[in-house]
């Protein structure tokens, strides 16, 4: 058995240890934002925060993992007042959504990183992010709005 | 238009509509063709519940309202049932949304105009009728697939009419109940609205209103009273999206159910010779490993142990029918330019052989490779077989075929297969195929009695993917006098559509109608043109990848375009207004060349291109501009025009079309799919890499609404982009780049 606390939670697995956190959280604990794109940190779909970091959940062994804190998009705090969701659902970001909850995660930790990003900014954080809609314009548009949201509310 | 000569049997669904001039007025109105007799929802329905035609049901709980298009991140769930609820004056929240099962009743009208073999911009009376005949055609089919950017064709008219006929039905339920006068009432947010203002709801008049004969004669309100349509409206499926909420294909689970991961011959279509799979047997999590028609397949406890164990498994595989490599693709491609491989001459003008005498001579030939489709959910569903039959929950653009496929894979009848369709996390043409689907029921078949949820791993996806075509144009023109005299353009091509046709059950011997888009529909005032297209034989399976035909001609096409203008020595966007023949589309290109400022060339190592192209009837124009930078081309902005007619849903209208211009820019500078051994080489998107975020560009879009009919976007903006961009590199560097991928000939940043 393999304990591990998702959004709060502490849950316990039997799967072994090589097993990658995505399909820990998809397929052992029904936990569905994390998608699985690519399997290989190519697509960036599968993005969680592990202690507080946006991490590839695909390449992160579960094993090496017990004991440390994974947030999914499900585990946000306020997620209904979030800024970054919030701005992604005012500039309607989604086609298919299916990159989306992935987007978000690694968006909600540039911000945290760099509170007022500029457009290289979001391409050196964002472009291990793949939307195959053809949906940057609106991501661009929606992290410059919650970069803008996020300091208004401080 | 110019005068022209087409064949009018030349339908690719086969040429028995045509015969006899049939008349128009039978074919207007699809809800009253969808009598109560065949309306697929009266079967389903609960007590004390009304449905008036087959996207309306009422319940005393509940209103739901049918999407009959597959939602494909194209946003149709929303916009379909939108033009219901604008017109029942009912407001998001108050209903619920559901795709609809397969049924004759949702037969596709949208399709009647690009399977009409006629030009869009051509209205004329043999043309609508034309058009008309096809439309019987698909009714008699009775064909439910989405596709061709058919969607708000098709739905535009008839769902605000299914509307309609339900809100005049509730209020006639509601007037008889209340004994007043019909047109004393009117509807608003799901009520029905007595003479003194008392409210009755639609929930509470489901039993009378199924009491009752629908109103059929309901007519949909003029455009200047709408609420929410042409206005931006928020998607509906936005926030669930954006809070994770929403459950896609890959998301769905059941009790009781097992994972399934499949590893099938990546010679696509050839059979399993032998496996060894001793090692899989004792991975962890195995439950089952299965061998199936044309592979294997493991059935674990997660999906993770069924791809880790499937992978472990050697197979040998029959070798392909197509050729192993890829060079010689190519060599069947240039082979292929000759009589007994004439597809059809789809457009001849004039006296061709005489103008390519005249004036200057430019020719040029043009290649194009196969492309993966891979959208980001990768190819999955949920099946369960039992005594009864089969049924399956799997993200589809054709039901129908699902059921017919699925059910052929494991001797059932059609009928006896449930299909579910689900939200899918994007499709551009590959959840028309059914890689999935017979292999599914094949394993569901063999797990009677148990769920099984079939994953395929993104490199499974990658080596089952049937690929766009391919295709070579040898394209010749002449100039003479500042003037374009003369145009043969030429290509050579696996047939798309027809694959699929023929995949689907439905084989056809009619020329590719696909492989004539953006070859024959070209709307330049050139006396002398001819568009041929020649079908290459034994190459790879190939199928449609969105804008199909027009991805590759369009291209092809509009690079040549390009070339005759600057050999003429004219300006690349006055001459394509000038030269322009179709009012509503030089005002397309007069609006791009507005919004960009175009005013003749940049210098400073900066450069624009623009092309046009008409494609599922929807005319597009885009101005793409470069810079020629030390780390290579960067692409800057991109204006784009696109006359749909009517711009129903603003907001996902303008996502669309910058999404169609990340597709068709991404793919034509980053990608190729070739194969060796018989299996593509490519396995994952750092092999097949599109566009990310660093190269998108700034996109500025506008809708024009001048065609007389409303238009599909999900295609359109894609064909005009690569050709704008290879313009654009040429005006900023000289270098003319005739093939795809880009990246092969000059560097971007």
């Amino acid at each position: 058995m393999i304990e591990l606390t998702v959004n709060g939670t502490k849950h316990q697995v039997d799967v072994v240890p090589e097993m990658p956190l995505l399909w820990v959280l998809r397929d052992e604990l029904g936990i569905t934002s994390p998608k699985y794109g690519c399997g290989v940190a190519q697509c960036g779909a599968c993005t969680v925060q592990i202690d507080g970091m946006a991490v590839r959940s695909c390449q992160a062994h579960i094993g090496e993992i017990a004991g440390k804190s994974v947030v999914t998009l499900e585990g946000l705090e306020k997620r209904d007042q979030h800024p970054v969701l919030q701005a992604w659902i005012e500039h309607q970001v989604p086609q298919c959504g299916y990159c989306q909850t992935g987007q978000i995660m690694q968006a909600i930790s540039l911000l945290d990183l760099i509170a007022q990003p500029t457009d290289e900014d979001i391409n050196e954080v964002m472009s291990g992010n793949l939307c195959r809609c053809g949906t940057y314009p609106r991501i661009r548009a929606a992290i410059h709005a919650a970069a803008a949201k996020k300091m208004a509310e401080k | 238009m110019a005068p022209q000569t087409y064949s009018r049997r030349a339908f690719v669904f086969g040429s028995a509509a045509v015969a006899g001039g049939i008349a128009f007025g039978l074919y207007g109105d699809p809800v009253q063709a969808a009598t109560a007799s065949d309306n697929p929802l009266t079967a389903g329905l609960g007590p004390n519940s009304a449905t008036f035609n087959p996207w309306v049901e009422i319940s005393p709980a509940k209103i739901t309202l049918i999407a009959q298009h597959a939602d494909i991140g194209q946003g149709v769930g929303s916009v379909q049932v939108i033009l219901i609820a604008e017109e029942m004056d009912l407001d998001p929240g108050q209903f619920e949304i559901r795709f609809a099962g397969p049924s004759p009743a949702y037969f596709n009208t949208g399709f009647a105009d690009e399977f009409a073999p006629f030009v869009a911009a051509d209205q004329s009376p043999a043309a609508e009728e034309a058009r008309a005949a096809t439309l019987e055609y698909l009714r008699k089919t009775g064909l439910q697939m989405t596709g061709g950017s058919s969607t708000i064709p098709d739905t535009y008219q008839k769902l605000r009419v299914a509307g309609a006929v339900a809100r005049e039905t509730l209020k006639a339920a509601a007037a008889k109940r209340a004994g007043v006068a019909v047109a004393d009432l009117r509807t608003q947010s799901g009520n029905v609205i007595l003479p003194d203002g008392k409210k009755i709801a639609y929930l509470d008049l489901a039993a009378d209103a199924a009491q009752i004969a629908p109103v059929l004669d309901a007519k949909p309100r003029d455009p200047s009273q709408w609420r929410m349509l042409g206005k931006p409206m928020t998607r509906l499926d936005v926030r669930s999206k954006v809070m994770g909420e929403l459950k896609f294909g890959i998301d769905m689970r059941m009790d009781g159910m097992l994972y399934a991961s499949v590893k099938l011959n990546p010679n696509k279509g050839q059979p399993l010779k032998s496996y060894d799979a001793s090692k899989a047997h004792t991975m962890p999590g195995v439950k089952k490993i299965l061998e199936i028609k044309n592979g294997v397949a493991v059935v674990a406890t997660n999906s993770w142990y069924a791809m880790e164990a499937v992978a472990a498994i050697d197979c040998e595989w029959a070798p392909s029918a197509y050729p192993a490599e890829q060079a010689d693709h190519w060599k069947v491609l240039e082979a292929s330019f000759k009589p007994e491989f004439l597809g059809k001459e789809w457009r001849k003008i004039g006296d061709v052989e005489a103008g390519l005498k005249a004036g200057t001579r430019v020719e040029a030939e043009y290649r194009a490779p196969y492309l993966a489709h891979q959208p980001l959910e990768p190819l999955n569903g949920m099946g369960l077989v039992t005594d009864k039959g089969m049924e399956i929950w799997v993200g589809h653009q054709s039901p129908q075929f699902v059921q017919n496929i699925a059910a052929a894979a494991i001797g059932l009848k059609p009928e006896q297969v449930t299909f579910h369709n689900q939200w899918t996390g994007g499709s551009f043409g590959h959840r028309l195929e059914y890689e999935n689907v017979r292999v599914l029921a094949e394993i569901a078949n063999q797990m009677r009695g148990t769920p099984i949820k079939l994953v395929f791993s993104r490199e499974e996806d990658f080596l089952q993917d049937i690929p766009r075509q391919i295709a070579i144009a040898r394209h010749k023109g002449s100039v003479d006098n500042g003037k374009i005299v003369a145009v043969d353009l030429q290509l050579a091509s696996t047939p798309p559509l027809k694959g699929l046709l023929e995949r689907s059950g439905i084989p056809s011997k009619d020329p590719d109608g696909q492989l004539a888009a953006g070859l024959w529909n070209v709307y330049y005032d050139i006396p002398n043109f001819r568009g041929t297209s020649y079908e290459a034989q034994g190459l790879s399976p190939s199928t449609t990848w969105r804008s199909v035909g027009a991805s590759t001609a369009g291209f092809f096409t509009e690079s040549f375009i390009d070339e005759l203008i600057h050999a003429a020595g004219l300006d690349p966007m006055k001459a394509r207004i000038a030269m322009c023949n179709v009012p509503t589309y030089r005002k397309v290109l007069e609006t791009v060349a507005e919004m960009s400022d175009w005013k003749g060339p940049l210098g400073n190592g900066r450069g624009r291109g623009v092309a046009f192209v008409e494609a599922f009837g929807t005319p597009t124009a885009e101005v793409v501009e470069v810079t020629k930078t030390d780390q290579g081309i960067r692409i800057d902005k991109v204006w784009v025009a696109v006359d749909v007619g009517k711009v129903v849903d603003p907001v996902n209208f303008e996502n669309q079309v910058q999404g169609g211009v990340v597709w068709g820019l991404g793919h034509a500078i980053n990608c190729e799919l070739t194969y060796a051994k018989g299996a593509v080489q490519q396995t994952n998107y750092n092999h097949h890499e599109a566009m990310r975020i660093y190269q998108c560009p700034v996109i500025e879009v506008r809708g024009l609404e001048n065609d007389p009919k409303v238009r599909g976007v999900g295609e359109p903006p894609v064909p005009p982009a690569a050709p704008a961009l290879a313009n654009a590199i040429f005006a900023a560097t000289g270098q003319r780049i005739r093939e795809m991928p880009f990246n092969k000939f000059i560097d971007f940043v």
